[in-house]
């Protein structure tokens, strides 16, 4: 067998812990939004967002590798799954956002407004 | 034919379906590419909230001022405070179900139907305050003018405090009613109701209440909302259309449509996984008490449905950072 049968209660308790302790800190940071964090920019993406979307995917490969046991699994499933929408969510994102930014200029610049 | 797990020996059958590559069994392993390809769907739709944001990005709706309402806290606006709670549950019900596939692996009958009965009860919670949320958000808090170049307007005092229409709209005697089908003309109906308040109210409450100044969409480089001096108030209210009351898939009195177009399809999709999960749920829960899976001698689809749960969990997580917190 792939897993061992043995109960794994503890590091279910931990990555609890671990989850909750990070959805407070977003929340907190939600809630109070430092200035020195919101206004000062990283590759053009504030650094308040950087920690967000950081934080979203630590939980994330929490989520997959404990909750759904990913770490118990052959890598070639494991790869097998986790490559193709790594891959296709970041080539996804890039086209949609770039383009996005491109017609948000568009309406800027040019005669053509949308709501006005 | 290998749809669920078997304790037969399937060393002597290599070439009959009985083999395991990935070690995973075939519907684990199924479990796992449906959830690939409902990743991508989900992303495909954040994507898409992320193109229209990018386009909009100067006019985006602010999170933190659409959803300020926690139970027993009317009138004080909780920016954050009830999405927190609902991840919380949502967090919580998955640490149950972990628990529950952990249980099965040893073969806790008792222990496993308490955990799958929480994660049901925590699931419920869930969907039932997403169901809050939806009408918090489609009944509005302060109402709003649309223009004819499809801009909203809310109005703010000398404060920059928002204020409610019902706060100073006149209302007229005469105005229209809404068309009813008892109405003679069965046929004629207003597909929506109408709001409170005309359009001529709001603008004589205006008139009367020298203070109020309008609020536009436009960020500012604080990112908060454009407050316009009276005059220019004056001016952007000439172009007044509509009145708008809440939110719906047509208009949205917090600013553009597509942040409520979007809100609706996407958190709409993931609370119809949350329900399917549940009823998935609860189909095991009784197979659970009915014993199949101690005659199977494996709980292993405790498991699947267990990895179908983690990945609602998952798509939450993305959900409420893209919508609640950047």
């Amino acid at each position: 067998m792939a897993h061992d049968h043995v109960s794994n209660t503890k590091r279910i308790w931990f990555v609890f812990g671990l989850l909750s302790v990070i959805t407070t800190v977003e929340v907190i940071l939600g809630i109070i939004k430092p200035a020195s964090l919101e206004f000062n920019h990283f590759l053009s993406l504030n650094l308040l967002n950087w920690i967000f979307y950081i934080l979203t995917l630590v939980k994330a490969y929490y989520i997959v590798w404990a909750f759904m046991h990913m770490e118990g699994e052959k890598s070639a499933l494991r790869w097998s799954v986790v490559l193709p929408v790594v891959f296709l969510v970041l080539y996804l994102l890039f086209i949609l956002l770039t383009e996005g930014h491109y017609v948000y200029g568009v309406f800027k610049n040019s005669t053509i407004k949308w709501n006005f | 034919m290998d749809t669920t797990v078997t304790t037969a020996n399937n060393d002597e059958k290599i070439w009959g379906g009985g083999n395991e590559p990935l070690a995973a069994s075939y519907g684990k392993m199924m479990m796992w590419f449906f959830i690939v390809s409902d990743a991508l769907t989900f992303s495909g739709f954040l994507a898409a909230y992320g193109f229209s944001r990018f386009k909009f990005i100067e006019t985006w709706p602010i999170a933190d001022e659409v959803f300020t309402h926690f139970p027993f806290l009317h009138g004080s606006p909780q920016p954050m405070l009830y999405v927190a709670l609902m991840t919380f549950i949502l967090i919580f019900s998955s640490v149950t179900m972990v628990l529950a596939v952990d249980a099965g692996h040893q073969m806790k009958k008792t222990k496993v139907a308490v955990y799958m009965l929480l994660t049901i009860i925590g699931g419920l919670i869930f969907v039932g305050s997403q169901a809050w949320e939806w009408k918090n958000f489609i009944k509005g808090e302060f109402g709003a003018i649309e223009t004819k170049g499809g801009s909203i307007l809310q109005f703010v005092d000398k404060e920059g405090h928002q204020v409610a229409l019902a706060d100073f709209a006149i209302k007229h005697e005469g105005g229209r009613e809404a068309l009813k089908g008892n109405a003679a003309t069965w046929f004629l109906t207003d597909a929506d109701a109408l709001p409170a308040y005309s359009v001529e109210d709001v603008m004589a409450g205006f008139e009367a209440h020298p203070d109020l100044l309008v609020r536009t969409e436009q960020l500012t480089d604080k990112k908060k909302k454009t407050i316009l001096s009276r005059e220019e108030s004056v001016q952007r209210l000439a172009d007044a259309k509509y009145v708008v009351e809440g939110a719906n898939l047509k208009r949205n009195e917090y600013g553009n449509k597509l942040f409520a177009d979007f809100f609706f399809f996407i958190t709409g999709f993931h609370g119809f996984h949350v329900i399917s999960g549940i009823i998935i749920n609860i189909i095991i829960f009784f197979n659970v008490l009915l014993g199949t899976y101690e005659k199977r001698r494996s709980y292993e689809m405790v498991e699947k449905v267990g990895l179908y749960w983690h990945f609602v969990d998952l798509v939450w997580v993305f959900v409420f950072t893209v919508f609640y917190l950047v």
